[in-house]
């Protein structure tokens, strides 16, 4: 993974630093909270309900062994011994005092970390595929990418104050695992008709209040034009969009607004002005960035007849394989997912503990490295079959063994109202009853596949626009109420979901989503997985289902 | 006096971000049940002042007027949101604090 060289390391130390000085200013009296406020949000402070909150950023979602014990030291020193993965591959930490914070950004400078570019109207964290360098589908590794991404945009001037926040996501893989066409740009590495790779560029997507799905504008950018291209996309954006509004301000709007030709053109010519200079690509520069991510190297193996019979032998082990391990690249390895999804637990939550546990088992058996992804689970991505029993008892030691990935009880959801000072509703409780309500495992198998998201406000953070079944909440004069929508996707097939009818009370969310998922078992043909009923029957047998008798 | 519903002043303490009331002797308070209610509008103009002193002297930040519903025991908070603020997350995990130092 990306080590830091000098430079990384005094930028980090030195803004670490200036944070300290910021705090102790704001401590003595020297700044107001108006004030401070735009600092600490630069450096990922928030105030929230309880408490303040840091958000540290996980560049592209990669983590060492060695930065999960730091996060690990964190929660415990200095939070309450736990962390929050979220739906950008970052962690929260939802307890730190404010005058920690100077001491918190030391030790993260420590192992390369920080916590900039994590709030404000900047371009955020990038993300990137959680399987890179490991999927048999991966054309490149989207984080070399997202690397180049990062060292343009970190404290880039022009795009320090852009009209509003700004989200990239690139995937390197024939499947999109990173809800590219979400983003304000969405970046999907693709062979043109001589087989060169470079980017399909896709703008203007997004979930919030408007949610919209992404369109391309270049269908193939030669990769040496990466930098050139997004520098003339945000130019354009930070010229015409929208300051007056904030609802207003994203570049899906101005996209929607604008048109896509005419902000097409924009950017094209803007482009042409500045293609072929300082931005381009240098191929060493490339190659240096590359070599951070060689992969490791991996002996191509034959399916391992130990790792056959323990799936025979242990029920569970086996179910845990369906459903939480993923092709590799090299025969004889996988990629598996941890899921941070346990019954009746927080989407997203790990312990101190757990982090060290799972610390551990990346240095064991993938590597050392671990990866986050925006479904809030982990991935170690490089594990030999022969391992995959000795890995999963010590995940099952560790309380991290849940057969759940991509299944009912694989919620995302936000930190809603429990925590969150924009949210009208609760989320993780609702995903907790959820979870425990499809507990059966085999039940949750016969399910399949299916993605269920929640977000506490019209902001979205849970991703509900983009679940198969999205469930939003809303205040309803001091009262918790929930719109179901259905037929979301994050995939190629990216769809915002349907609203299904009127919202339902927090006592009958459980009753509502059993009700969907029994007229899904009644009308699916053979396999048909949820979304693909959905798609095919529509949304008014699940209505009639639901509100029929109202 | 003119009568109003009956708030509290609440705020999140600077140092560390924590849930604060304000009680009657003007201090800033961790438990809801202690904290002073606004009656009429001369007293939340009161508590009104007394918390921008103290956002003043950097003791608290975001000071602002809750609705309540005065009851035997303790104030009932109006809004779900205050009710969280005041007793904590409702997910049902122990988060006691019980950091190691620092």
């Amino acid at each position: 993974m990306y080590a830091y060289d000098d430079f990384d390391h005094a930028f980090v130390r030195e803004r670490a630093n200036e944070f300290r000085e910021q705090v102790a200013r704001r401590l003595a009296g020297e700044l107001t909270e108006d004030e401070f406020k735009p600092l600490r949000l630069m450096n990922g402070l928030y105030l929230q309900l309880h408490a303040y909150m840091l958000r540290v950023a996980i560049p592209y979602g990669t983590l060492s062994s060695a930065q999960m014990r730091r996060l690990a030291v964190i929660a415990r020193r200095w939070d309450r011994g736990y962390g929050h993965f979220t739906t950008r591959q970052n962690i929260q930490f939802n307890w730190p005092k404010l005058v920690d914070t100077p001491d918190i950004l030391d030790s993260l400078a420590e192992v390369e970390m920080h916590a900039i570019q994590t709030s404000g109207n900047c371009i955020r964290n990038v993300t990137a595929d959680p399987f890179s360098g490991a999927a048999a589908d991966e054309i490149e590794d989207s984080r070399v990418w997202a690397e180049i991404i990062r060292q343009w945009s970190t404290l880039h001037p022009e795009f320090t104050f852009l009209p509003r926040k700004f989200k990239i996501a690139v995937t390197g893989a024939e499947s999109n695992r990173t809800a590219v066409k979400f983003h304000d740009i969405g970046l999907r590495m693709r062979r043109n008709g001589a087989d060169e790779i470079g980017f399909e560029v896709i703008v203007g997507g997004g979930q919030g209040r408007t949610p919209i799905v992404g369109t391309t504008i270049r269908e193939f950018l030669p990769k040496q034009h990466l930098l050139s291209y997004l520098e003339a996309v945000l130019r354009t954006y930070n010229l015409l969009g929208r300051r007056d509004n904030l609802y207003k301000a994203r570049i899906k709007i101005l996209l929607a607004e604008t048109g896509v030709e005419a902000f097409t053109d924009a950017v094209e010519a803007e482009w042409e002005r500045i293609r072929g200079g300082a931005l381009t690509l240098p191929e060493d520069e490339i190659r240096r960035i590359e070599a951070h991510f060689a992969p490791p190297l991996l002996v191509a193996a034959s399916p391992d007849q130990a790792f056959a019979e323990a799936k025979r032998a242990q029920p569970d082990f086996a179910a845990w394989c369906r459903s939480n391990l993923f092709a590799h690249r090299v025969p004889g390895h996988a990629i598996v997912t941890i899921s941070l999804k346990p019954s009746g637990g927080i989407p997203g939550d790990a312990t101190a503990e757990q982090m060290e546990a799972v610390a551990d088992l990346a240095d064991r058996f993938s590597h050392g490295e671990i990866r986050v992804t925006h479904e809030q689970n982990l991935v170690l991505a490089d594990v030999r079959e022969a391992d995959l029993f000795t890995l999963w008892q010590g995940l099952v030691a560790a309380e991290l063994a849940t057969a759940n990935i991509g299944l009912i009880s694989d919620i995302i959801a936000c930190p809603g109202l429990d925590y969150c000072n924009l949210a009208n509703a609760r989320a993780i409780p609702v995903a907790q009853r959820i979870s425990r309500h499809f507990s059966d495992p085999a039940l949750v198998e016969e399910i399949g596949p299916i993605t269920l998201n929640i977000s506490g406000c019209i902001n979205a953070c849970g991703h509900h626009h983009a679940g198969h079944i999205g469930i939003l909440g809303v205040d309803k004069h001091g009262e918790e109420f929930y719109q179901i929508t259905l037929g979301g996707a994050a995939d190629d097939d990216a769809t915002v979901g349907r609203i299904l009818g009127p919202s339902v009370p927090y006592d009958g969310v459980v009753e509502a989503v059993e009700n969907v998922i029994q007229t899904y078992r009644n009308i699916r043909t053979g396999d048909e997985r949820f979304i693909d009923t959905v798609r095919r029957a529509g949304i008014n047998p699940f209505k009639e289902a639901l509100y029929g008798t109202r | 006096m003119a009568k109003i519903s009956h708030q509290i002043m609440t705020a999140n303490r600077l140092e560390d971000g924590v849930v604060v009331y304000l009680d009657a002797q003007e201090r800033w308070v961790e438990n809801l049940s202690a904290a002073a209610i606004a009656e009429t509008k001369a007293d939340a103009k009161f508590l009104t002042a007394r918390a921008a002193v103290a956002v003043g002297e950097r003791r608290v930040v975001g000071p602002y007027l809750f609705p309540v519903e005065p009851g035997a025991a303790r104030a009932r908070p109006l809004s779900q949101r205050e009710h969280i603020r005041a007793l904590g997350p409702t997910v049902g995990t122990d988060f006691s604090d019980s950091r190691t130092g620092g």
